[in-house]
């Protein structure tokens, strides 16, 4: 906690995302799904999945802030990883523009369009993602896999490529920022290791240590908690809100509540595809609408995985708040 | 001892042959699709086809010269690469390798046709001599011959130094193409997309991109090999068929996938250990047991054989690193 | 089976046989390296080299029973065109041969159109062919002086096919036994790539394989009935033999579906050189009476056809009916649908996919036995040359699954077939092999596969 504390305090001018200023101003919107933004850096309009018969997703309207931590909750099956990966083109929406005709979907990021951009171009625009299995480069290593991430090197133009003079010089550059960002995610030690010999909650370390390697306007999760050490979880936590006070927008899906109520500034929440409500963290887990989507949801097996990964996850919290108790007093 | 002396100067010879080098070339552009991108291109003949074809009929039919010839070749070898690409590269694996087979076949079909006579020589392909006389006029070399390690070739003509000289010239040029690359951010990329093409695509690069470019770069290289494999003797379409693209894999699997100097390393061992088995047979066991042909076609069951044994065995080839191994898991 | 002459038509045969409206091909002579499974088939390879062509009657119509001799390098060979036309020589030495008609063989009322001698340059490791166009029309007719085949009357060769109705339905006909054919093989390549995911490159030589061992057991039994139902015995056996020995372990170790295919690829070679070295590289044929022919609805196929299709409609529907209705169907379906799933729930996944294997090679010999039987012979490459057809049948479909291949198949058969009336025929496989290619760029998942699979 300290690391984020110090983090925003020292900050640069300028910064228009000041926490609680930003918060102030959420909490004046009225919490309905579809609610309008002062400056969101995401709008959504009309996007539709379907998968056969079944809709997966279909969300009529939703703009996410800019500058804040959003999260993305629902049951299992709600359609978040789907609706991922529309927004980030890694999927089509049925109704999206084809070549010839096509539905009506659209969505902009940062002002542009992306209606008819694939994955690589979403990510150029700067919205960069990690995802729910993590995928490491497992064969290359880590620095390798953090150079891949940087979006300004010229060699990887294959004519640039061919004359090292022309692209050593961004990759020191490179080099230096990918060793910062490795420290700064206790990654430095395993620089010149394999990535598949890393443990699973380093590799969602070294994703996202590399989506951020490109800088992005807005970085997002898929379940950035799913499958790590308990005992990272608090250094997760404190990554993505530094993140956050770095001035990235961060929209993340996660399962567990006490994270999401922990660290997010907006909640959208999602059930059978449609968002069905929105709001602030600490009151929108209460609304109704929730409630029975998760109670219908309750017979599925998940809830008792989710408690039981939350009570490992609150005596983490616990032991990190000790530590960083006596840390202070000394 | 006079069968051994002839054996050891008969390996010499098929180690430095325009045809062994023409193999290398074709390898180093398949290692450049599957060592470092991942690409099953199961019709590396057929590039190979399209640069010969190119060049030798721009050469025989339009009566162009050597470097327009060259550059139809690779201008054929890259709209060649882009037709199978634009549809399969967005798939996944096999698409591409049961649409490359099928392409090769299909340029081979093509080529063949009797219709085609006049341009592409029907079946019976083009006979050197009439695309040949462009390329040995380009040789520095004087007139003679020349013996090197008890080995004798014209200087210039038919099977002679000038081709080895430009043959091997492309290999060492290739390679040091390959290495340049491999080590650049081009490569990087290449390797990235080789192991988890989504990770690279969320990263901003776009895959489809890199992919065309492998198999276009991939392509000129097996077109060069084309060119290469047919300077010294005639143009046959049979010669450039599925067999050729099996060879080819099995020389890139032997030396080592991914690795730089393996397609040389593979080619060679190929073609050496090839004729070691034929002489050896030859010699030892008489020829009511096995003739020439029974002897050769065991040669190929071998050559099956080790296949299948390689890949399950030593997947990584003779020099690769079994971390860096390029079957995807 | 002597080499230096790979087909070897029996010349007891009655002359008799008048001509056979059988497969109406294109114009085309000469080259057949694309249409594999013919009677009269002469492949080249390092030490044989192959002069061949197809005599056609002027209406287009194959000739068949017509002599022709073949001089130079100081031998001399005779050979007789078979129901398709078609005539091949297998030369040992490259050199300049002449090819001559005799003109008492040929068939009433037909006369050269040009030349009935012709000189070839040969050459190893490859084709040459020669032409000898014939007309109905006497004022047309030409002495029948000696000519070199020069390169424009090749290519003008292929111009003298024409539409007609009668032929259309011959060539639908024989595309729908080409399409069952194709089936057979191509149902058992689905089934194993639905369960294992394996691209098995060596599917085609286990068609071959049947092929051939028909043509074994029917020398050693003398029963075309049982020698081909051996046949597809052991075919099923050796598919049995392959999943344990070879695929299952290979299974066991975990290696990617790329590695398993590059495997098949290696069988593939060492089966083919193998089939070489005990069968040799010339045309086998499992029933070496010549075969009556049967006239239905205008369409002439051999009695043989006829059979070869309803068995082969017999077992598809057989292998339909039992992957919708039995236990092992479903178990089949849930395997291809999510492997884990499927082990998870009980289903003992190797022995399913032991027994796909066995199903898949029984289909494969089948085919094998059925394409030896209705094109007149086979050999070593056969199954090989087809197996583009079968990915292309497979994959137009969808890959993965049966009743996808099965459609994808009668479309492929029909295509190679019916594209025959317009275009040279050495190009039918290359147009079948182009649709694949548009209908991956269209719709990768073929006509009946989920788009979700391809991933």
């Amino acid at each position: 906690m300290s690391d984020a504390a110090v983090r925003s305090n020292a900050h640069i001018e300028g910064y228009p995302y000041d926490r609680e200023a930003l918060r102030a101003e959420l909490r004046t919107l009225d919490q309905v799904p579809g609610v309008a933004k002062r400056d969101p850096i995401l709008t959504v309009d009309r996007i539709e999945r379907r998968f056969g018969g079944m809709t997966a997703v279909n969300v009529a309207h939703l703009e996410v802030p800019r500058g804040a931590i959003t999260a993305l909750i629902g049951p299992n099956g709600a359609g978040k990883t789907t609706f991922f990966n529309l927004i980030t083109g890694f999927d089509q929406p049925s109704n999206g523009q084809k070549l010839i005709g096509g539905g009506d979907a659209r969505w902009s990021f940062n002002g542009k369009d992306l209606r008819r951009t694939g994955a690589s171009q979403a990510a150029r625009a700067g919205m960069v993602r990690t995802f729910q299995l993590t995928k490491a480069l497992s064969r290359m290593t880590v620095l390798e896999n953090m150079l891949i991430g940087a979006n300004n090197q010229p060699g990887e133009n294959i004519f640039v490529g061919l004359i090292p003079p022309l692209w050593k010089a961004r990759e020191r550059e490179n080099v230096e920022r990918a060793k910062d960002l490795l420290a700064r995610f206790k990654l430095d030690a395993k620089i010149n290791d394999m990535a598949g010999d890393l443990s699973g909650g380093q590799k969602k370390l070294l994703e996202m240590a590399r989506a951020l390697m490109s800088n992005p306007a807005m970085i997002m999760l898929d379940e950035p908690m799913a499958g790590v050490n308990p005992a990272l979880t608090q250094s997760l936590l404190d990554h993505i809100q530094a993140l956050r006070d770095d001035g990235t927008t961060v929209l993340f899906v996660e399962h567990d509540m006490h994270m999401v109520r922990h660290i997010s500034d907006w909640v959208v929440v999602m059930a059978q595809g449609e968002v069905i409500a929105e709001g602030l963290p600490e009151e929108v887990m209460t609304s109704q609408a929730v409630v029975d989507a998760y109670l219908g949801a309750h017979h599925d097996k998940d809830l008792g995985d989710d408690d039981a990964l939350n009570t490992g996850f609150m005596r983490a919290i616990a032991t990190e708040i000790a530590d960083e108790v006596e840390e202070e007093t000394r | 001892m006079n069968f051994w002396f002839e054996l050891l100067q008969n390996i010499l010879q098929i180690a430095i042959s325009p045809t062994t080098a023409a193999f290398v070339l074709a390898a180093i552009g398949l290692n450049v699709h599957f060592g470092f991108t991942g690409l099953m291109n199961m019709g590396q003949a057929g590039f190979m086809l399209v640069g010969a074809y190119g060049f030798g009929v721009s050469v025989s039919y339009f009566g162009l010269g050597f470097w327009a010839a060259i550059a139809v070749a690779v201008g054929a070898a890259v709209v060649f690469a882009i037709i199978l690409g634009i549809p399969t590269l967005k798939l996944r694996g096999d698409y591409l390798a049961i649409v490359t087979i099928a392409a090769a076949e299909v340029i081979r079909m093509v080529v063949k046709l009797a219709v085609l006579q006049d341009i592409t020589g029907g079946p019976s392909g083009i006979p050197g001599n009439k695309y040949r006389p462009v390329f040995t006029e380009l040789s520095p070399l004087p007139d003679g011959k020349t013996t090197i390690l008890g080995i004798t070739y014209a200087n210039t003509g038919v099977d002679d130094w000038w081709t080895r000289i430009v043959a091997w010239g492309l290999v060492a040029l290739f390679l040091l193409i390959t290495w340049l690359l491999i080590r650049s951010p081009w490569g990087r990329v290449l390797k990235g997309i080789r192991e988890d093409e989504d990770a690279v695509r969320s990263l901003g690069k776009s895959s489809y991109a890199y992919k065309l470019q492998a198999l276009i770069l991939g392509g000129i290289m097996g077109a060069f090999g084309g060119v290469v494999m047919a300077l010294p003797a005639a143009m046959q379409p049979d010669s450039m068929g599925r067999p050729m693209t099996f060879n080819l894999w099995m020389i890139v699997l032997l030396g080592g996938a991914a690795t730089i100097f393996g397609p040389l390393l593979g080619s060679i061992l190929f073609f050496v250990v090839r004729l070691l088995l034929t002489s050896l047979a030859g010699e030892f066991i008489p020829s009511s047991l096995l003739n020439t042909q029974q002897t050769e076609q065991l040669a190929w069951v071998l050559i099956g054989l080790a296949l299948i044994l390689l890949v399950v065995f030593r997947p990584q080839g003779v020099l690769g690193n079994k971390k860096e191994l390029s079957f995807n898991v | 089976m002597t080499r230096t002459t790979a087909i070897t038509v029996s010349t007891k045969r009655p002359l008799g046989v008048a001509l056979l409206l059988t497969l109406l091909l294109a114009l085309f002579l000469g080259v057949f390296t694309a249409s594999p499974a013919h009677a009269v088939e002469c492949v080249p390879d390092a030490a044989t080299g192959c002069v061949q062509g197809v005599i056609k009657t002027g209406a287009g119509d194959p000739a068949a029973g017509i002599k022709l001799t073949l001089k130079g390098d100081g031998e001399s060979q005779s050979v007789e065109t078979d129901a398709e036309g078609r005539w091949a020589f297998a030369i040992t030495a490259a050199g300049t041969y002449s090819v001559s008609v005799e003109k008492s063989s040929l068939p009433e009322g037909q006369f050269f159109k040009s030349a009935d001698t012709r000189e070839v340059e040969a050459q190893l490791n490859s084709q040459a062919s020669a032409l000898f166009p014939l007309t109905d029309n006497e004022a047309e007719a030409s002495g029948g002086e000696t000519s070199t085949t020069g390169k424009g009357e090749a290519a003008s060769s292929s111009s003298a096919d024409s539409f007609s109705w009668p032929r259309f339905w011959q060539q639908f006909v024989s595309g729908i036994r080409m399409g069952l054919l194709i089936s057979l093989a191509s149902l058992g390549l689905s089934l194993i790539f639905g369960t294992t995911g394996l691209s098995n490159f060596a599917h085609g030589e286990m068609v071959t394989l049947g092929g051939l061992l028909a043509a074994l057991f029917m020398g050693l039994t003398g029963n075309l009935w049982i020698a081909g139902l051996l046949a597809v015995v052991a075919s099923a056996a050796f598919g049995w033999a392959q999943d344990k020995v070879l695929w299952k372990p290979l299974r066991k170790r975990r290696l990617s579906l790329m590695q398993l295919m590059i495997v098949s690829i290696g069988l593939s070679i060492t089966m083919q050189y193998l089939f070489q070295f005990f069968w040799g590289s010339g045309v086998i044929r499992i029933d070496k009476s010549t075969p009556a022919t049967w006239t239905f609805f205008g369409v002439t196929l051999t009695v043989q056809s006829y059979i070869a299709m309803g068995i082969s409609l017999l077992a598809i529907i057989g292998v339909g009916l039992g992957l919708m209705y039995t236990r092992f169907g479903r178990a089949t379906r849930a395997i291809s649908d999510n492997p884990a799933l499927a082990r998870a729930s009980g289903i003992d996944v190797d022995r399913v996919i032991n027994i796909v294997w066995i199903i898949g090679a029984g289909l494969a010999g089948l085919a094998g036995v059925f394409l030896g039987l209705v094109f007149n012979g086979l050999n070593w490459f056969t199954g090989g040359q087809l197996l583009l057809m079968f990915f292309a049948a497979v994959t137009l479909g969808g890959l993965g699954t049966a009743f996808g291949a099965f459609i994808g198949s009668m479309l492929i058969g029909m295509m190679v077939e019916l594209t025959n009336i317009w275009l040279p025929g050495d190009l039918k496989y290359a147009t079948a092999l182009l649709l694949l290619i548009l209908i991956l760029l269209v719709r990768p998942q073929g006509i009946f596969g989920r788009k979700e699979r391809i991933g």
